[in-house]
């Protein structure tokens, strides 16, 4: 009895949709931090940020404990809101639901697959560049040699440098009167072709492609205002969400007042500082 | 009562000759209506009107007509119980209302609560989840033991009774968005998981209870808090937050 209720159960389905709510409201904060060296950081340390949030391991891990509670929250929400359409087949004619409820809490279906939209498309326009595009482009730093300004590559160690006519770059003909010493395999891996040993990596600029992105000519201000728009939507989610899932694990004590004014906080402020860095990029910069 | 007065009506009420028939919403003009009379009562008015014009009169649920049975059962308006809060509709009176006012009358909205005739709904899936698990064993071979020997305490004597203020009405389950019978259902485990004498079958009576409230076909709770402030006897929010503790509990035993 118990075993089977634990899977099907209405209760069961609430304990899910609040543990993977909560757990991707840590990811926010943590994807926020992040971001925000966009505004407070250089490019340098923005891209390392980048390094750090796909190699190492215990973030790997919790990369991936994102990807599963984002499916698992839209599913169990799409089985949730099933369940919910199908409680009442023949609806009221007339209805008065501001009179008993907030907005955000009788939309949250419609504000999640609105959330839903927007990872897709912003991984498609982040994360689907910075690991599959062939023309991601890699970090350069302009640098004073010998008193002459020049573009090289940064190295992920300190003082490593790369001049940029130096590199065999994939798809250029080789110069057979003076072929060039190294090039770059696996995207960012700096080889000696010679040996064919590894001796240095560089950085993919995702730096310079978000800059891009939101300065662009052409569909960087809508940009801009879709990614705004998308943040207030998420500010709305969580105006709900937050508290309610407190409610949902069996927390309703001395401390929901305290939980309630914390979970308001948070969606607003969260939503609107990653709001922020998009605005910033494409009027302040 | 010096300040009632008689208004004229309209009303839009829900008609359905039986549960198989399609129904629909009928238009009704009633006058000389004191806003001293309950919105029963002006119903009862109607139904007059309607015998003497050698019509059906309009089915509705109603039995104690003072807030205590939970039999009244409109949604008026757009709101369970209609525009007031912590009442019954047979604690609702005219004088919510306005000369040339356009009601609309119709029956709880649910799955599990399916429309018997006009604005009569069966509400036996309440019941047959308190079957499920709202009742606590008693010894009555003679050597029964008075419930006052039992020592409770006071906040937790206090608790449970607020929770048993439920009456079953199913004002939560028709205001609810979603048609969850989940405060019904929490009002219903927590006040007998509170006390000494529910302890004994806490666990299987959680679980059976939220198994037969699945098995109805209501729906799953999403923290609107709409049921609270619909229902006539305030039972609080935190019933479902305990019945949600309790099914985790017996969940890993
Ligand atoms: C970063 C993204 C998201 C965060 C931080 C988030 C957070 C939350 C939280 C905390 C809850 C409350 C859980 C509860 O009441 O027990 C919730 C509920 C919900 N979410 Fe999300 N969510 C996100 C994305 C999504 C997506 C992508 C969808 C759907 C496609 C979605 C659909 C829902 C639904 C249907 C509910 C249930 C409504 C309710 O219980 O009130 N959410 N979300
Ligand atoms: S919880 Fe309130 S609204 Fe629901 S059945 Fe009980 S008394 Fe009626
Ligand atoms: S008729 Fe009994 S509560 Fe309304």
């Amino acid at each position: 009895m118990a075993k089977s209720a634990l899977l099907k159960s209405s209760i069961v389905k609430k304990y899910w949709m609040a543990l993977t709510g909560l757990f991707l409201c840590l990811f926010l904060a943590g994807h926020l931090a992040g971001n925000l060296q966009l505004i407070f950081g250089d490019a340098l340390q923005f891209n390392q940020y980048a390094v750090f949030m796909t190699s190492n391991p215990a973030v790997k891990l919790l990369s991936y404990l994102t990807y599963f509670s984002i499916l698992f929250h839209a599913f169990d929400g799409f089985m949730l809101t099933y369940q919910n359409v199908k409680a009442r087949p023949i609806g009221y004619a007339k209805t008065n639901p501001g009179a008993n409820s907030s907005f955000s809490s009788r939309n949250m279906a419609v504000l999640g697959t609105l959330i839903l939209v927007f990872i897709v498309t912003h991984m498609v326009n982040f994360w689907a560049v910075m690991h599959f595009d062939k023309n991601m482009p890699l970090m350069k730093q302009t640098v004073e040699v010998q008193g002459q300004k020049q573009e090289l590559f940064v190295g992920r160690k300190v003082g490593e440098f790369y001049q940029v006519d130096q590199i065999q770059l994939e798809g250029e003909a080789p110069n057979p009167m003076m072929p060039k010493q190294i090039t770059i395999k696996n995207g960012t891996d700096v080889y000696n072709i010679q040996a064919n040993v590894k001796i240095g990596e560089l950085y993919k600029d995702l730096h310079k492609i978000t800059f891009a992105f939101f300065q662009d000519a052409k569909t960087g201000l809508i940009a801009t205002i879709l990614y705004v728009l998308a943040m207030a939507v998420l500010a709305f989610h969580l105006l709900h969400g937050f508290q309610s899932a407190f409610q949902s694990l069996g927390v309703n004590n001395k401390f929901t007042p305290a939980i309630k004014t914390f979970g308001k906080l948070f969606a607003i402020i969260v939503p609107l500082l990653f709001a922020v860095i998009p605005v910033y990029i494409h009027f302040f910069k | 009562m010096s300040s009632a007065k008689n208004i004229n009506i309209n009303l839009k009420i829900w008609r359905q000759k039986n549960a198989k028939s399609k129904g629909s919403m009928e238009t009704y003009k009633l006058d000389n209506v004191s806003t001293a009379s309950s919105f029963l009562e002006m119903l009862d008015q109607l139904n007059e009107q309607l015998i003497n014009e050698k019509k059906e009169p309009i089915a509705f649920d109603h039995d104690c007509r003072e807030g205590i049975c939970g039999m009244c059962s409109l949604y008026i308006n757009g709101r369970a119980h209609g525009p007031d809060t912590g009442i019954t509709t047979c604690q609702l009176h005219m004088r919510m209302f306005k000369d040339g006012d356009t009601i609309f009358v119709e029956p709880w909205r649910s799955k599990a609560f399916p429309v018997i005739k006009d604005l009569v709904v069966d509400r036996s899936a309440f019941d047959r989840i308190q079957q499920a698990g709202g009742f606590v064993s008693v010894n009555t071979s003679g050597n029964t033991i008075d419930a006052n020997a039992t020592p409770v305490p006071k906040h937790d004597a206090d608790k449970a009774f607020e929770a048993a203020a439920c009456i079953g009405c199913g004002a939560c389950v028709a205001t609810c968005k979603n048609g969850s019978a989940m405060l019904f259902v929490g009002a219903k485990v927590s006040q007998y998981a509170l006390l000494p004498q529910g302890k004994v079958e806490a666990t299987q009576r959680v679980l059976n209870m939220v198994r037969q409230m699945d098995e109805e076909g209501f729906g799953n709770c999403t923290n609107t808090g709409a049921c609270e402030i619909e229902c006539p006897k305030g039972i609080s929010l935190e019933n479902i937050a305990r019945m949600n503790r309790e099914f985790l509990k017996a969940s890993l035993k």
